[in-house]
């Protein structure tokens, strides 16, 4: 770990950021739809960046490959698991924040 | 056809991950996949030939450049939105109609609407999309459908269709 290559800290330090983004995100904004934004995206984009870098770090190795595989794998977890919580709490009946302005889904749901 | 297909992709994928080119790796390896093609098969995509056919590829990696610099500027703005102290957020669901027609374009197309600019799919009947949206900037139902599905619709429709 002495000769850490200075591209792979660049992305740590990225995703660290965006990750401490996305947990400020999920205590500020109002309601559970509004929180998954944050919770989804900033999260899921700092955490590929910190794997992005240990790839660069460990190069085409096993340990590299390992982690560049499980970028798409994380991103589509992600994004299939906010997807059905946002649909379950909907249909669960949890209010929408009582700034959103526009609700089309509601008269699907009927 | 498509159990073949099916069997080979996670035969790499399982060779990728666990990087041993050992004799009792190898062995798990194809039970695994045989395993999950027997059970996964029957949902798979129904017409693998587009596997095949190296122009899509081309698409799928310009595809992941746009991709990923769509990505990056959604999380700046989203990280925006947070950490100003005013908050502007202005949340909506909206509906908008996509023109792509099978089942994996569109799942594809819901995945980069979530990782994208402040939006969320909340739910795909047969065409419409419902997208829940932390910022909604335009009023009339073309010019968002545009913001929202414009960008990644041509490419996918390349790729997959």
């Amino acid at each position: 770990m002495n000769d850490i290559n200075i591209f792979s800290i660049i992305f740590f330090v990225i995703g660290v950021l965006f990750d401490l983004f996305g947990c400020i995100g999920l205590i500020r904004l109002p309601d559970v739809y509004n929180r998954l934004q944050s919770a989804t995206k900033s999260v899921t984009l700092g955490t590929c960046s910190i794997l992005f870098g240990l790839f660069l770090h460990y190069g085409f190795t096993a340990a590299g490959l390992k982690a560049l595989i499980a970028i798409p794998l994380l991103f589509f977890a992600s994004t299939v698991a906010a997807h059905a919580l946002i649909r379950g709490s909907y249909t669960f009946g949890i209010k929408l924040w009582k700034g959103t302005v526009k609700d089309d889904y509601k008269d699907v749901k009927k | 056809m498509r159990y073949i297909t099916l069997f080979l992709i996670m035969f790499i994928l399982w060779m990728l991950f666990t990087f041993n080119g050992e004799l009792p790796n190898i062995v798990i390896g194809i039970t695994v996949s045989l395993i999950t093609t027997l059970i996964f098969g029957r949902s798979f995509v129904k017409d693998t030939k587009k596997f095949f056919q190296p122009k899509r590829y081309f698409w799928i990696i310009v595809y992941l450049i746009i991709f990923v610099w769509e990505c990056i500027k959604a999380n700046i703005d989203v990280a925006y939105r947070v950490l100003s102290p005013k908050m502007p957020i202005k949340p909506a669901i909206v509906k908008a109609k996509t023109t792509l027609k099978t089942d994996i374009a569109k799942t594809f197309l819901a995945n980069s609407i979530t990782m994208t600019p402040g939006t969320i799919t909340v739910d795909i009947i047969d065409d419409e999309f419902f997208i829940h949206w932390i910022y909604l900037s335009k009023e009339k139902p073309e010019e968002y459908t545009h913001i929202i599905l414009g960008r990644f619709e041509k490419f996918l429709k390349r790729i997959f269709e």
